[in-house]
């Protein structure tokens, strides 16, 4: 049996699968559930300043097995509010990643702090949903913004820094320079696509907010082509996420350069037992192909040099 | 995926419930929910009221903003359906006890009227603040149950809650399983009465939902998601959570007590 084990950053992670922030995030008990069916870590919903409700239903539109359209609008408690959750998640044994948002690096360092003290194992930071007005992407598409926040991130916590990219950009490669340039130890690429749905009978978009983010299996190329680019030009890890609901996914990821990756849309298809089922599939792939250590294919495909 | 669908018929049970016929072909089962899109404004779970062929129901009490404007909606408004998602009713069981608050009774009631079909004894006990607000009565006693009634302000039948009409009924019958739909505190007294008898209770519970997928978290009960392990629990599963009829979660996330 391959050994799943990863060092992302100096954290140590028993398997590379982490709860994708935004999924079963909002209680402690969901977060510890992840982690109980096997997940590596649970990474938080992005945590802002103040409680936010989100956006009206509809916030979600299915297609089939291949896609989810989300505008949920970032609902979350509050940072007041929010760390008895996480504590809920460490009594757990979970090795929890804080993920937070903010419109300005002051927010964002602020929070970052704030979520720093219930214990975290690193600190994510949301700098690509691609539907909040004045967050996420609408902060994190110039790579001189990302350097910026980044950097007076990591000047206000002693965990890890990682940067959650957007792929709604011309060079999404470039952000995660810029994320390295400002000390980030990792960055998790890509958060959602850009998205629309029209229902034609009624002649109007479908979610309440209109545009949304793409995830799921529609999206897995365009992650493993941002991870791709992205493990060419930084030094530091990635974090693969996007459509991810098989060891083989898991496998193509990690061979793109990813060394963690994140687990979201792939729970609506039977909940968090899918951790389970991509460790045991991650393992068999790794066994036939006569890897020893899931580190040893980090990055295996680049040596083709293409 | 979303269907949209016209209201074909709307019906004004009481002063506050209305409900909405639809033509709806995917089939269900009594105690699964559908999320109802009303173009422009919002998209709420409502348990369905009428579970069986192509022309489904859903029974709303104006409680919130959105609720209220259910209440508006006339024959031909054009209304976005997905679902029928969430568990069942075990209608095994032959004597059941049914106890319905209010609009509870909603979903309730197709799970009563499959269990008669079948053969099952059936009792209701059927609350309301008072006379006119009693949901589905006439509509049961139709379908072969038995239905006692308590009205808060003795207008018809017991006067009081509903949960006193439950144990003088537990006290003189026998029950196999109890259904149990309605406020949280009801329901919590209901289980708390059948507990020393060993009768199950069934609860359909509500929380605030907005994917329905058991994905956003938005619905969590302590370690549940109502969307996908519920909204139907068995009460022992509820009352070991620190949740159950003392906190629900706002759209934020936040816990707050009912």
């Amino acid at each position: 049996m391959a050994d799943l084990g990863v060092r992302l950053a100096g954290v140590a992670l028993r398997n590379p699968f982490l709860l994708a922030s935004g999924i079963w995030g909002e209680s402690g008990a969901s977060l510890s559930g992840a982690w109980n069916a096997g997940a590596g870590g649970v990474i938080t919903k992005s945590i802002g300043s103040t409680p936010r409700p989100g956006y009206p239903n509809p916030t979600i539109e299915v297609y089939e097995t291949w896609g989810l359209l989300n505008a949920m609008g970032l609902p979350n408690p509050g940072i007041d509010e929010y760390p008895r959750e996480i504590e809920a998640a460490r009594r757990a044994g979970a090795t929890v990643i804080g993920s937070v948002f903010g419109g300005d690096e002051e927010e964002f360092a602020r929070l970052a702090h704030q979520i720093e003290a219930t214990g975290v194992a690193a600190v994510e930071l949301n700098l690509s949903c691609p539907h909040a007005e004045g967050f996420g992407t609408e902060v994190g598409s110039e790579p001189e913004d990302v350097e910026r926040i980044v950097r007076a991130v990591v000047r206000s916590v002693r965990v890890p820094v990682i940067a959650k990219i957007t792929p709604n950009a011309a060079d999404p490669a470039g952000l995660a320079e810029a994320a390295e340039r400002g000390g980030a130890a990792a960055v998790s690429a890509i958060n959602t696509l850009r998205a629309l749905a029209i229902d034609v009978t009624l002649r109007r978009p479908v979610l309440a907010h209109g545009l949304g983010g793409l995830s799921g299996a529609a999206i897995k190329p365009v992650g493993l082509a941002c991870v791709w680019q992205i493990y060419r030009r930084v030094k530091i890890p990635v974090i693969g996420v996007g459509g991810i609901r098989t060891g083989l996914d898991a496998l193509e990821y990690i061979m793109a350069g990813a060394r963690a990756l994140q687990v979201g849309t792939a729970i609506t298809f039977g909940g968090v037992a899918v951790f389970g089922r991509l460790n045991q599939e991650l393992s068999d792939r790794l066994d036939q192909l006569g890897i020893a250590r899931l580190e040893d294919a980090v990055g295996a495909a680049h040596a083709a040099h293409l | 995926m979303r269907t949209v669908v016209e209201v074909t018929e709307t019906v004004v049970e009481t002063p506050s419930t209305i409900t909405l016929r639809f033509p709806y072909e995917p089939p269900a089962d009594p105690g699964q929910f559908v999320m109802v899109w009303i173009p422009g404004d919002d998209e709420l779970p409502m348990s369905l009221s009428y579970t069986e062929g192509g022309s489904k129901g859903v029974t709303v009490k104006a409680m919130g903003e959105t609720s209220r404007r259910f209440l508006s909606l006339r024959r031909g408004t054009p209304i976005g359906l997905r679902g029928p998602y969430g568990n069942r009713f075990d209608l095994s069981p032959h004597r059941v006890l049914v106890v319905g608050g209010g609009s509870g009774t909603a979903v309730l009631a197709p799970a009563a009227e499959r269990a008669l079909a079948r053969g099952a004894f059936v009792t209701v006990a059927l609350g309301a603040t008072r006379a006119d607000e009693l949901l589905f009565r006439d509509r049961l006693r139709a379908a072969g149950a038995r239905v006692e009634v308590a009205t808060d302000d003795g207008s018809e039948g017991t006067r009081g809650y509903v949960t006193a009409l439950v144990s003088s009924l537990l006290e003189r019958e026998t029950f196999d399983a109890i259904w149990t739909c309605g406020p949280e505190i009801m329901m919590s007294k209901v289980a708390s009465a059948a507990s020393p008898k060993g009768v199950p209770v069934f609860c359909s519970v509500e929380r605030h939902m907005k994917c329905a997928l058991g994905m956003c978290d938005a619905c969590a009960l302590g370690p549940y998601h109502v969307c996908v392990d519920g909204p139907v629990f068995r009460a022992d599963r509820l009352t070991s959570t620190e949740d159950f009829a003392r906190f629900h979660r706002d759209p934020s996330g936040r816990r707050v007590p009912f």
